[in-house]
């Protein structure tokens, strides 16, 4: 295990001619929050989707826990574009579906929020339990495994006490605050067991003191539920507060990466974020 | 304390069913009609839920439904009409050798087998969609939305007219289709009459639809319906639960079919065209997408007012010596679309939504207008 959880290996992904994230190499060490920021369109959703299984990418690796669950080598048309060093490295092509991946053990959130709207915020999470169910849809049907459906419910119980949404867990799930509704994707997104969590801008549209709650909230979870963070962020003071690793995406390209303080020097980051002077 | 009231309460309610379904089975020579609408009901309810359970549950908007409910039925007639009828069903064409000695060699086994055997036949044709239904799965269901129902649709349409052509008059007899299928049998050595086998079928089946939709399955279906993209990151495989639907579905539409074919005793091709998945369709849209008893209360509201209530529009009618114009046949069509829109203006989701019927929704409403009441008062 040697104690990375996650690495990637010089991935890119293109539609067409626009290559929206270009040979992006990322480690995350065992426990640690790691964030990933940069302007608007700078391709961090896209590295997400990209490592979730969402798409397959255009060149690159993405190695789990030691296993690789994304591959791809430039074929046709994208070979000509794609120019990295290691283009000739990776030659087969391993495509896993995101739920498979979630099997694995990683786990996501959406940047625009994405709950199972008309259900209860109990079943929201009792859902995202289903993926570790052992029983088969017959024994499921006729109630053979209710032990452990009462195990999942008890969890799901546990899990929403945990979280804070005990009170509201008879509730619809887009009946919530937005607060609240973020909060329930995190907690959905525990509910699979995972060792890795990524979270895609959980902060977005948040007021400072529910940022900050957040920021809090992220750092409990991360000791009681043994999680390795790897988030998306734009909220400086979120990103600064939490994370012990910082990269920087501008344009799909890596320009920065280091500690929260190394980046916050850097010329490169003030100026991807800040312009540069007109002289 | 409440829960053990609703269990009471459902279970006096099923046995009033029960005992006027009895009541009607020892009256059955001036019920003929009420009988044979309520069997109708009660097979198109089982239709509705499982079509429910994949329009509704998974959101998977389909329209096969009819073609796999000809496979059921034609399965089913094929495996029970008796030996010595055979010729003159297929009179045109003559039978399948194979499937002649198939079921003389089935004739010949001992009492107990002949009294299972039309369920065995039922299940075997559904078995037999359910067969179908994941082979086509794995392309059709690749489909989103609107293309998934032309593609089903068509699918449908491929099964009825290939159950009519020339080429299969050996097994399914072409377009003169099959004639001298039995009608229901007894169940449990006759504790259960004819007539009411096809409620207890019905209802055992969308018991288990009820129990399937209520477990993490279930759940997991809804998930997909809720959000597709959402449900994949949650570890819920699609292609696996979306294959499982579909197949489960058509699985109970084919068992429906063969009842179908059972109550109607005679079928042909043209029974399964799209009229009649719109038929069904219509059922479960005025039920409520997404709920079981609305599906039900639908396919029993339905069937009534299409061939029950509505009947004297189509008599010519006299009132006061002036003869009302419009009262001719087919009129009653033209009221019973006009009533459909009504209540889908006034219920747009439905009779239930997505809600399922409970007692304490019964209770809460009384509750909530004597509680109004004394509001007004104060």
């Amino acid at each position: 295990m040697n104690g990375i959880v996650l690495k990637t290996e010089h991935l890119t992904m293109q539609f067409g001619g626009v290559v929206a994230v270009d040979d992006l190499n990322i480690e995350i060490p065992q426990g640690h929050i790691t964030a990933l920021i940069g302007p608007n369109g700078a391709g961090k959703t896209t590295a997400f989707n990209v490592i979730t299984g969402g798409y397959m990418p255009t060149n690159g690796r993405v190695v789990f826990h030691d296993k690789v669950i994304g591959e791809n080598h430039p074929r046709s048309k994208m070979k000509k574009i794609y120019n990295g060093s290691d283009r000739t490295t990776f030659h087969h092509q391993v495509v896993n579906t995101p739920d498979k991946i979630t099997r694995l053990g990683m786990a996501r959130t959406f940047q625009n929020i994405r709950l199972f709207k008309e259900l209860s915020v109990f079943e929201n999470v009792l859902i995202a339990k289903h993926c570790r169910i052992k029983a088969g849809m017959l024994s499921a049907t006729f109630r053979l495994n209710h032990v452990e459906e009462r195990t999942m419910r008890e969890q799901t119980q546990e899990l929403l006490k945990t979280v804070g949404l005990a009170d509201l867990a008879r509730e619809k799930a887009s009946s919530l605050p937005y607060g609240k509704q973020r909060r329930l994707e995190i907690a959905r997104a525990l509910a699979t067991s995972p060792s890795l969590l990524l979270l895609d801008e959980p902060a977005a549209g948040m007021n400072p003191k529910e940022t900050e709650e957040l920021a809090q909230f992220i750092k409990d979870i991360k000791d009681s539920f043994n999680l390795t963070v790897f988030l998306i962020e734009h909220h400086m003071n979120l990103v600064m507060d939490i994370s012990d690793k910082i990269y920087v995406l501008d344009y799909g390209k890596t320009i920065a990466m280091g500690t929260p303080k190394e980046v916050q020097n850097d010329p490169a980051v003030i100026r991807a974020y800040l312009g540069v002077e007109d002289e | 304390m409440r829960r053990s009231r609703n269990t009471v309460l459902s279970v006096i309610s099923a046995g009033v069913f029960l005992a006027i379904l009895y009541m009607l089975n020892l009256n059955r020579a001036g019920n003929g009609m009420l009988i044979s609408i309520m069997q109708k009901s009660a097979i198109f309810a089982l239709v509705a839920v499982s079509m429910n359970l994949l329009n509704g549950f998974t959101g998977l908007f389909s329209l096969g439904q009819a073609g796999f409910m000809s496979i059921g039925a034609y399965t089913t007639a094929i495996l029970l009409i008796p030996v010595q009828s055979l010729d003159g069903v297929y009179y045109m064409n003559g039978i399948n050798p194979g499937i002649r000695a198939l079921k003389v060699f089935l004739s010949a086994l001992p009492p107990w087998f002949q009294s299972v055997y039309p369920f065995v036949a039922l299940i075997i044709g559904a078995l037999f969609a359910a067969v179908i239904a994941s082979i086509v799965g794995v392309a059709v269901l690749r489909l989103k939305s609107d293309y998934l129902a032309i593609a089903t649709l068509g699918l449908s349409e491929i099964i009825r007219a290939l159950f009519s052509s020339p080429q299969l008059d050996g097994i399914t007899n072409g377009s003169y289709g099959l004639n001298k299928i039995p009608a229901f049998p007894k169940m449990f050595g006759g504790l259960v009459p004819p007539i009411i086998t096809p409620f207890i079928v019905s209802a055992v089946c969308i018991t288990l639809i009820v129990l399937l939709i209520r477990s993490s399955y279930g759940r997991a279906f809804m998930a997909i319906r809720e959000d597709e993209i959402a449900a994949e990151a949650m570890g819920i495989s699609l292609f696996k639960h979306k294959s499982m639907s579909f197949i489960i579905s058509s699985f109970f539409s084919a068992l429906a079919g063969g009842m179908l074919a059972m109550y109607m005793r005679s079928i042909e091709a043209k029974t399964f065209s799209i009229t009649l998945t719109y038929d069904i369709l219509l059922i479960v849209v005025i039920g409520g997408i997404g709920s079981v008893t609305g599906s039900v209360l639908g396919a029993f509201l339905v069937t009534a007012s299409k061939e029950w209530w509505l009947r004297f529009f189509d008599q010519p009618l006299e009132l006061f010596g002036w003869d009302v114009p419009l009262f001719r046949t087919g009129f009653r069509m033209v009221i019973f679309s006009i009533l459909l829109m009504m209540v889908v203006l006034i219920y747009r989701r439905g009779l239930m939504g997505t809600n399922e019927f409970s007692w304490d929704r019964i209770f809460g409403r009384f509750k909530w207008k004597r509680k109004k009441v004394q509001g007004g008062g104060s």
